[in-house]
């Protein structure tokens, strides 16, 4: 797979201050890159660098194999995360003012507008002033603004921050449809639950240092640690546990069950397989539950950043 | 479409449609002419009044100098004692009484003169009354000396200096007088300028952060051209509201005067009064023929020319520092203390044009402080009519757009690192930190 945007060794100091350290990237055409981090990891002023806002002290940004260019601006969409509009203007001339910034003519623009508030549902807003808009309201129109010139390349900064749950989801479904229509996205958060849900691949920012990145699911394989939680329905509880705990390494587990189960967090050693272990359960009681633990990118990040 | 242009032309727009402005633009010229209507109309009133005061002379040398004008009547008392007299006049509600004892001499009389009334009394009337009586002391001691009062005053010479160039070109002192005049009220117009459409300038660069569209905007443009946008874009609108407020107010004065009928014709008669006095005086009118001479050797091309260019450039120059104050800071509340050492070089030029250049205005000083560019619009402005070389004139311009531009990348760098930090009040040491970055 080529990849459109690749950051490599970027280095920023502000000061004494070192923002970014050595910090390289690749996004993979057509996919959704996470960008994660803790708040003041370098999130933003990675993001402030590929879209030229601050330069990097030292390191090289391209866009499709080419150095990163004043031009690329129209490849580019950007949603930051300090967000606004212009008070006193009107929806539609904002809208039309920024495409045009973007490089769209005024005609091409007002087309694409037209489709854009049609498809929102919001026509009748354009000869409203920003300030008459609620917050949900203007981050629409940022979202469109944003969208508008069909860049290879969307940013979003904490995109669902200030959405309510159903204009989230109206976000994420046109994010979606993007992507599946080709554009490459990053996606900068500190909330895990929707990299969870978006993201192919992801990068992970501690104190200025990338600490990891890659496919999701292959950093998903490589920190899974064979643990199995595991439902048992049984006559002797203490005699199953002293059973088990000779063959493998047990721990209590809490998830929720009907039944009166004992509930295990069952580690399966190398030379031992799932199988087995499955043999062994049954041969103890009724197995109401058994699901191998899946680390979540929420527990991926906790250890690596406390790990680091 | 360009850039520069779409920036220049919203700003004009969101500017020239909002409607503080569109209300300030008729309004102004409105609140002015009523305010000049409202003061002509009270010192009518004023001078309508008729003031009289009653003089008890018991002297009688000084009670028939007192001649009645429009506005101030004498009433002449007689045979009458000083008790009396104040009685009188504290029951007509006269303006005052005046009592000029009798005495052995002039000396003797002139400082017992008094003068009772109800309130301190209006110096100018004092003056004319003081003066009266002295020009009639000093005419009658100048008899008693022997000597004749008409003699006097025609042995009297007046010294009037004739000013001639060694090329020729005869100039007076009140053709200095006109080209100083001419600098001043430029120079004025600037300062003027200035400190009402800088400030526009400045809390249109902030408008970006205060609504957060910043990083929005900046992703799409340089910080140079919005800057430069930002200051055509204002300085348009202010061009705009200027011109409209010119012509709505000379409109609106002509209305007001032809309406209420104020003190225009007086005004020309007091004109009228001058032209006949001067076509009476010969010398006086070698002196005007000469004024009008100079005025139209001025180069008036070359002045009208660089009027433009200097108010645009001195404009440009301190709009740009304006803009770069907004570039620093987060909001208005954190300009002020910039506020003062911009406004400083203005002043500066103002004091060294009107103190330095009418002593000499081609002498270092001046010189110098025509080509600074914070001081060049005014104060070269002034000494142009004095004549200054094509090629002075030409450097002090370039010198004036160069530091603009100069101007604007530092505020456009200013602007870039003032965007990381948010909320952050900035202070000198931290805005010279900026610039290395």
């Amino acid at each position: 797979m080529n990849n459109l945007l690749v950051a490599e060794n970027i280095i920023k100091k502000y000061g004494d201050y070192t923002a970014l350290n050595n910090v390289s990237i690749e996004v993979p055409q057509g996919s959704i890159f996470g960008l994660l981090g803790p708040n003041g990891a370098g999130k933003t002023t990675l993001i402030r660098i590929i879209n030229q806002i601050t330069m990097p002290d030292e390191g090289l940004v391209t866009l499709d194999g080419e150095k990163l260019h004043p031009d690329h601006i129209r490849n580019i969409g950007y949603l930051p995360e300090e967000r606004g509009l212009y008070k006193s203007m009107k929806v539609g001339e904002q809208a039309l003012y920024l495409a045009q910034l973007k490089g769209l003519t005024k005609a091409q623009a007002r087309e694409r507008l037209k489709y854009w508030f049609d498809k929102f549902g919001i026509g009748d807003w354009w000869n409203k002033k920003v300030q008459e808009l609620s917050k949900g309201m203007a981050q629409k129109i940022q979202f469109i603004v944003t969208v508008l010139h069909q860049p290879k390349l969307l940013i979003f900064d904490e995109p669902f921050s200030g959405f309510d749950p159903i204009n989230a989801n109206l976000i994420k479904d046109e994010i979606l449809q993007l992507r599946d229509e080709g554009a490459t996205i990053i996606f900068a958060t500190h909330r895990m639950e929707s990299v969870e849900e978006m993201c192919d691949h992801i990068a992970l920012i501690h104190e200025s240092n990338k600490i990891l990145d890659g496919k999701l699911i292959d950093i998903k394989r490589e920190y899974k640690s064979n643990i199995y939680e595991v439902g048992l329905l049984t006559d002797n509880k203490e005699a199953t546990e002293n059973y088990l705990k000779e063959k493998f390494q047990l721990s209590e587990a809490t998830f929720k069950t009907i039944n009166d189960e004992v509930k295990y967090n069952i580690k399966i050693e190398e030379g031992q397989s799932a199988n087995q272990l499955i043999s062994h359960l049954t041969s103890k009681g009724q197995l109401t539950h058994f699901v191998e633990v899946i680390p979540s990118v929420n527990d991926i990040f906790i250890q690596t950043v406390q790990n680091n | 479409m360009n850039h520069l242009s779409l920036i220049t032309k919203r700003e004009y727009l969101n500017k020239v449609k909002n409607k503080s402005f569109i209300v300030m633009t008729f309004l102004s010229p409105l609140i002015m002419v009523a305010l000049f209507a409202l003061i002509a109309y009270l010192t009518q009133l004023n001078n309508d009044k008729v003031r009289v005061i009653s003089v008890l002379d018991e002297s009688n040398l000084f009670a028939s100098d007192f001649k009645s004008t429009e506005n101030t009547k004498y009433d002449i008392l007689i045979n009458i004692t000083l008790d009396d007299a104040k009685k009188i006049v504290q029951e007509s509600e006269n303006y005052g009484l005046l009592y000029i004892p009798k005495g052995d001499s002039i000396d003797a009389i002139a400082d017992k003169i008094k003068f009772y009334s109800e309130d301190s009394p209006s110096l100018i009337v004092m003056e004319k009354i003081e003066g009266t009586i002295e020009d009639k002391a000093r005419n009658i001691k100048l008899r008693n000396s022997g000597l004749d009062p008409d003699l006097i005053s025609k042995l009297k010479v007046n010294i009037n200096t004739n000013l001639e160039t060694f090329d020729g070109v005869k100039t007076s002192k009140l053709g200095s007088g006109l080209k100083l005049a001419f600098g001043g009220v430029a120079g004025y117009l600037l300062f003027m300028f200035i400190i009402i459409y800088g400030n526009m300038i400045m809390r249109s660069v902030i408008e970006e952060k205060t609504s957060r569209i910043i990083e929005i905007i900046i992703s799409s443009v340089k910080p140079i051209q919005l800057l430069l946008g930002k200051i055509f874009g204002t300085s348009l609108a202010g061009i705009t509201q200027f011109l409209i407020w010119v012509i709505l107010g000379s409109v609106l004065m002509m209305v007001v005067s032809a309406v209420f009928g104020i003190n225009m014709s007086e005004g020309q008669m007091a004109q009228q009064e001058v032209l006949n006095q001067v076509s009476n005086n010969p010398a006086m009118q070698q002196e005007l023929d000469l004024v009008i001479q100079e005025m139209l050797n001025l180069p008036l091309a070359n002045l009208v020319i660089m009027f433009i260019l200097f108010f645009i450039g001195g404009y440009l120059l301190y709009g740009s520092l304006y803009a770069a104050i907004g570039a620093a800071v987060d909001n208005e509340t954190d300009t002020q203390q910039f506020m003062m050492p911009l406004l400083m070089p203005l002043m500066l030029a103002i004091y060294v044009g009107f103190f330095t250049v009418i002593e000499n205005p081609h002498g270092t000083v001046s010189q110098i402080f025509s080509y600074i560019p914070f001081t060049s619009p005014v104060v070269m402005l002034m000494r142009i009519p004095f004549g200054v070389p094509i090629w002075q004139q030409l450097l002090s311009i370039a010198i004036l757009f160069g530091t603009f531009f100069m101007t604007v990348m530092f505020a456009a760098k200013i602007y870039r690192v003032g965007i990381l930090m948010y909320g952050k009040k900035p202070s000198y040491k931290e805005l010279i930190k900026w610039l290395r970055y």
